[in-house]
């Protein structure tokens, strides 16, 4: 079928074009004839290239179009019902950037959210570690601890946030009632800053481990057995097994969970948002938050702002992605 | 989830894009029939909180036996979430509701941004004789008006009488007398004097007033947060709790403020007549006459507590006008005034309703009514809403003490120029 489709391309090619093609035309002919030969692979991925471009391209090229005008909801055009107004909107190149980074508001939020992302990454990846080997060895309630361990995993994530809302409540939630019951007076948990950062973090790492020991218990399983075995003939104790066995074979398993979750951290919209909206005052607004809050909170929705600190995030994480496969590449990791 | 990455941007692209495909159906869908008999659906979005949403939707609901091809659906959207949703809902048409019950600070900018219906000309001229000067006004913007005023209030100083008394003090008048106060029920009763609503800038409105200051000068279109009346405001609250007189909180205040109130542990909270069916539900005030109502505390130069409440204000893409028309005017006809009045000791917007028994006779309207009457008319502009957003988080600061009383109004003001733009 392709050598028939070739052919004829090559034919109808031939007829005209050859003549004053022979100079420029050897760049398209070969991109014809290789459009030609895979035109099959082309149909099949053009259904993909459309939806993808539609659902994520399209939005994405606005975003940055708008981050690029001084578009807000006064001047954006709409119609409602009778009242038809005109969109004003103007471009107004870089300012929004300048404005942006200028702004100390900006470099606040990006320390406190790489903050935030480490200490939830680094935290999540070491408890889960520690319960992925803790649940990889044979003992009686194996099955029945896995399940509790996942059951963070399995409540949709508000109801979460928001049983923790209701536990970390000063006054009148369940853990200070506890503290005081062992003569601990009341943490102030959602009502001071650091508290409050301390508390975020909390409640993101118990609804990440979940994610981390699946993962990691997966790359457990799959190192052999007998590499153990023929360690500990060799002599090796269980920390020396753990360093260079358990550690090596599970690289490419944890690269790979250290990059989603850092990503997923960084813009971990619900858990800040539904615990202390940003609060106390704006001490655990994150960079997602604080997009939010200007396009959807403040009044009139500045959405040529919210859009700039958009596509700043997104060149953060693209940076940041670049850099750790960088890293990677250098250590042997094929990926 | 791969490309969560752009999801700002997505988002605020969609929500644009929502607005470029807004409700396209030509305007005259919902006219009168000929008949003159209304139908059709309204829906209508109530902010009434737990205890009070009850009463209105067997309200709502009544209004089917007057015009029976009429189906109110009633929701009713938290209070705290409302602005939010009903922007959402206006700017992309879909699922929009017909009638809203809008704070009396956004009715401006709904307006502005052109979501509101106009008020016809047979209503306005009636809500100017008949209503309350002052509740009329919030209903305005740029000479129309756009929402007819449902509910008027302003705020009070709830206190628990058995625990004054205990305490052998009087109701304080001033802050520095809510001080004292404060510290006479901590030796005697070992309960704390106030709760201050730390985490909503409404609640900073009495100390600015307080203090002789506002938040804008409107007709010099001046920002006056930061003058020293202003700087004097954040001191007074932060100063109520350092000094212990009173307690506060950063987050879910609403909550923690009629919890503290109701079961004792407060004696006393800045709070307005919606709260009062609620103060009601709690264990303290089983007995209804244990509840007193003062004024305000005054603060160094002045008494004074915002003038708020409620609209009612049809959406200008409602594909069922004049029945929503309608069911504005029966919401705030004098029967339904009347009604809410008794149930939940609500304040009328009609200026007759007050020498109907029921009203005349509701203690809290006695107290509530001339404290409305001296309540200080807030500027009617479209950034209204938007203001308290930077405020709130300053307010937040200054109470909690992660920023000095200077650097909060300094903060705001900064932050109410750049909405404010060419104002002074």
């Amino acid at each position: 079928m392709t050598v028939h489709t070739g052919q004829s391309t090559a034919k109808a090619a031939g007829e005209g074009a050859r003549g004053r093609g022979r100079a420029t035309g050897e760049r398209p002919g070969r991109l014809r004839r290789a459009l030609s030969t895979h035109w099959y692979a082309w149909t099949m991925v053009a259904p993909v290239v459309i939806v993808l471009g539609v659902i994520i391209g399209w939005p994405l090229g606005r975003g940055i179009y708008l981050s690029l005008t001084d578009a807000n909801e006064r001047n954006v055009g709409r119609t409602i019902g009778a009242n038809h107004i005109d969109a004003t909107y103007e471009f107004v190149g870089l300012d929004n950037y300048v404005d942006v980074l200028n702004d100390p508001i900006f470099v606040q939020r990006l320390v406190w959210t790489v903050v935030w992302t480490v200490c939830c990454v680094s935290t999540t990846f070491l408890l889960g570690l520690v319960l992925a080997n803790m649940l990889n060895r044979q003992f009686r309630g194996r099955a029945a601890y896995r399940m509790m361990l996942i059951l963070p995993w399995a409540v949709p994530g508000f109801v979460s946030v928001f049983a923790w809302r209701f536990l970390f409540n000063r006054d009148n939630g369940l853990l200070n009632k506890v503290l005081d019951g062992g003569g601990i007076s009341a943490v102030p948990w959602l009502d001071d800053p650091t508290w409050a950062k301390f508390s975020v973090i909390a409640v993101n790492v118990w609804l990440g481990v979940p994610f981390m020991m699946v993962a990691l218990l997966g790359g457990l399983q799959s190192i052999p057995g007998e590499l153990y075995e023929a360690a500990e003939m060799d002599g090796a104790g269980p920390w020396k097994r753990f360093l260079y066995i358990t550690v090596p074979g599970l690289r490419a398993v944890s690269s790979t969970v250290i990059l989603l979750s850092t990503i997923w951290t960084f813009n971990m919209f619900p858990v800040i948002f539904l615990l202390t909206r940003g609060g106390p005052g704006d001490s655990t607004e994150i960079l997602v938050t604080q997009a939010f809050r200007q396009a959807f909170v403040e009044s009139p929705r500045d959405f040529a702002g919210s859009a700039t600190w958009g596509v700043l995030i997104l060149a953060v994480l693209m940076i940041f992605a670049f850099v750790y496969r960088r890293s990677l590449r250098k250590q042997g990791e094929v990926w | 989830m791969r490309r969560g990455i752009a999801a700002t941007a997505l988002v605020a692209t969609l929500a644009l894009a929502a607005t470029a495909c807004g409700d396209s159906d030509s305007g005259d869908s919902g006219e009168k029939k000929s008949s003159g008999e209304l139908s059709g659906t309204v829906t209508w979005w109530d902010t009434s909180n737990d205890t009070e949403k009850a009463t209105f939707k067997k309200i709502a609901e009544d209004f089917h036996a007057q015009h029976p091809k009429v189906t109110v659906k009633y929701v009713n959207v938290p209070y705290g979430d409302a602005q939010n949703k009903i922007k959402n809902a206006f700017s992309s048409g879909s699922d929009a509701p017909d009638v809203i019950r809008a704070d009396v600070g956004w009715v401006a900018d709904f307006a502005s941004l052109g979501y509101l219906d106009k008020v016809p000309d047979a209503k306005a001229k009636e809500v100017d004789s008949a209503f309350l000067k002052q509740a009329a006004a919030s209903g305005r913007y740029d000479g129309q008006m756009y929402a007819v005023p449902q509910v008027i209030d302003t705020l009070g100083l709830f206190y628990n009488k058995k625990m004054l008394k205990d305490a052998g003090v009087e109701p304080p008048k001033t802050l520095e007398e809510v001080k004292t106060a404060a510290a006479a029920i901590k030796s005697k009763t070992g309960k704390t004097g106030l709760y201050l609503r730390g985490d909503d800038s409404y609640w900073f409105l009495p100390f600015i007033y307080g203090e002789g200051g506002d938040l804008v000068d409107a007709k010099n279109k001046k920002v006056t947060v930061d003058s020293p009346a202003g700087v004097k405001a954040f001191k007074a609250a932060r100063d109520l709790v350092t000094s212990g007189a009173a307690i506060t909180n950063a987050t879910d205040g609403w909550n923690n403020m009629e919890t503290a109130f109701k079961s004792g542990k407060v004696a006393m909270m800045v709070n307005g007549p919606w709260a009062v069916a609620d103060a009601y539900a709690g264990d303290e005030f089983k007995d209804k006459a244990n509840l007193g109502i003062a004024a305000v505390p005054a603060g160094s130069a002045a008494q004074g507590a915002p003038q708020g409440g409620h609209d009612l204000a049809v959406y200008a893409g409602s594909k069922n006008r004049d029945a929503s028309h309608a069911f504005v005017d029966y919401l705030t006809s004098q029967t339904v005034q009347v009604q809410t009045t008794k149930a939940l000791s609500l304040l009328p917007t009609r200026t007759a309703a007050y020498d109907q028994p029921d009203v005349k006779s509701n203690e809290m309207v006695q107290f509530f009514k001339p404290a409305v009457d001296k309540a200080v008319e807030r500027a009617w502009i479209p950034e209204n809403g938007a203001l308290f957003e930077p405020l709130k988080l300053q307010f937040t600061k200054a109470v909690t003490g992660a920023s000095s009383p200077e650097d909060a109004a300094k903060a705001s003001a900064t932050a109410f120029h750049k909405i404010l733009k060419d104002w002074k």
